[in-house]
């Protein structure tokens, strides 16, 4: 049997530049950013050094009704909400349920429901703990409550790599189509943990941005004086589907997940391996799984979280991958205006590809005053960059604690 | 002092409506909570949860399977005022 083509039909996000794709979009190619101080005390009454993050810009509870926003953590409610705007805009396909799946991930899952509870069963006892805890809490909430949203019964996956949670769950459900046990899958990430616990343990692992009098500068990948990454929550969501389920039915295609590459290091629990060789397995994989060289490659969305160590090894890799081709390759790092939506982050940073790619703009990086002088790649900066009307190839980077690497190859259609 | 029938409907019905979005007037005494609202056995317990402190009263969970309309929980929680 020939393996089926995974094209792109249906895109779907609530992000901290909007409710929505389409606000979402116009606001990165517009180099907006999303990060901003946060109106609560937290700082102040836990100590934690950072008062700022990349909030989601419209609540759920605007969208969603009454049951449903007490019924999910607002990680299920992000990934709600941006599933039925991607289901819609895939047209609300009429489909063998049974061959309808869904793959959505969280890095972390349920912690507002987790600690809520810890705090209501130490001041109040068991009889107030609420009985939905545990639905609301595990990691497979959002993918569970997607599932039976459309009926999907062709299996309901929550795969779980940190921050490449949201592109491992692409990339597992192509590989759900491609070998033939689905037609299509609502696929993506999200991550709702702007909350003081995982601010304070990102902040004393000194992995966060301290840039509190400058929140919409603090994210910057690439410049010399980046100094971590800024929290950021949200969800993105896609419908994938085999190329010939989408003809018969007569979809518009965004465009192709073409490849796919999944590895790990095997080397330190927070560190990515120095010499990238994990980051570079996963990108060779991916374009070799898709078919096409470095030549092809128009455009790179990096993960570039904007840590001083992270991203250079990230651009390292890519120049070991892509040669000397990668001197015609636009680069952007999205995150400068998203922050980090941690299992969101590869799941929205694919729909840009996607975008990027069905625009042919790649999205512009913001907050590159300086750019470090070990940064040999072709960073697009302030504007978008266009890429080739031809037929043209970009990749996705997504890579998490634990030692995670995620690349998609995304092909226009 | 205990609070009127009325007074318990009236709260019970906020809890209701906030709990599970349905409409304040679609909650009468004679209605069902599951057949006629449509409230399943978690939301319930977290509606019970929500009167007994609410009106400082003890529901106890073999009580509840008995409160299968709103006129049952509202002539309950008032006798347990009492």
């Amino acid at each position: 049997m020939e393996r089926p083509d995974v094209v792109v039909t249906g895109l779907g996000a609530t992000t901290p530049l909007g409710g929505d794709i389409a606000s979402t979009w116009k606001a990165v190619l517009a180099g907006t950013p999303g990060a901003r101080t946060m109106d609560n005390d937290w700082a102040d009454k836990y100590g934690i050094p950072v008062n700022f993050a990349a909030t989601i810009a419209v609540q759920p509870s605007e969208v969603l009704t009454v049951p449903e926003t007490k019924r999910m953590d607002p990680s299920a409610q992000y990934a709600l909400v941006a599933a039925r705007e991607a289901w819609a805009d895939a047209g609300a396909p009429e489909v063998d349920k049974t061959r309808l799946g869904t793959v959505v991930s969280s890095g972390i899952g349920g912690i507002w429901t987790t600690l809520n509870g810890w705090d209501t069963l130490r001041e109040r006892g068991a009889r107030r703990v609420l009985p939905m805890t545990v639905p609301m809490l595990m990691p497979n909430s959002a993918t569970a409550y997607i599932s039976l949203e459309f009926g999907a019964q062709a299996g309901a996956h929550a795969l779980v790599s940190a921050c490449a949670s949201g592109a491992e769950a692409i990339g597992y459900a192509v590989d759900m189509i491609r070998s033939g046990r689905a037609d299509i899958v609502v696929a993506g990430g999200t991550e709702a943990t702007i909350h003081p616990l995982p601010i304070s343990a990102f902040a004393a692992s000194r992995t966060l941005s301290t840039r509190n009098d400058d929140p919409a500068g603090a994210s910057r990948p690439y410049d010399i004086d980046r100094d971590g990454f800024v929290i950021g929550e949200g969800a993105a969501i896609v419908v994938l589907e085999s190329a010939s389920h989408a003809a018969q039915r007569g979809a518009k295609v965004y465009a192709k997940v073409a490849g796919v590459g999944l590895t790990s290091d095997g080397y330190h629990i927070t560190s990515p391996d120095p010499e990238g060789t994990g980051q570079i397995r996963a990108m060779s994989a991916a374009l070799q799984d898709a078919g096409v060289s470095a030549k092809d490659v128009s455009h790179v969305n990096a993960h570039a979280t904007s840590t001083k160590v992270g991203d250079l090894i990230e651009a390292r890799s890519i120049r070991a991958v892509l040669g000397d081709d990668a001197d015609h390759v636009a680069l952007s790092a999205t995150k400068s205006m998203t922050g980090h939506l941690l299992g969101g982050a590869g799941a929205l940073e694919t729909v840009f590809t996607v975008l990027a790619l069905h625009d042919r703009q790649a999205p512009p990086t913001i907050n590159v005053a300086n750019p470090d002088p070990e940064l040999t790649l072709d960073l697009v900066r302030d504007t978008p960059r266009a890429l080739p009307q031809t037929d043209t190839a970009a990749i996705n980077n997504s890579f998490g604690f634990g030692g995670h690497n995620v690349a998609l190859v995304v092909t226009s259609a | 002092m205990a609070l009127s029938e009325n007074e318990v409907l009236a709260g019970l019905t906020e809890i209701i409506v906030e709990e599970t979005g349905i409409d304040a007037d679609d909650v009468e005494l004679g209605k069902s909570f599951t057949d006629d609202l449509d409230i399943d056995s978690l939301s319930m317990m977290t509606i019970v949860a929500q009167a007994e402190d609410k009106f400082s009263v003890t529901i106890p969970d073999d009580e509840v399977k008995n409160l299968a309309t709103v006129g049952d929980a509202v002539s309950f929680i008032t006798g347990a005022q009492a």
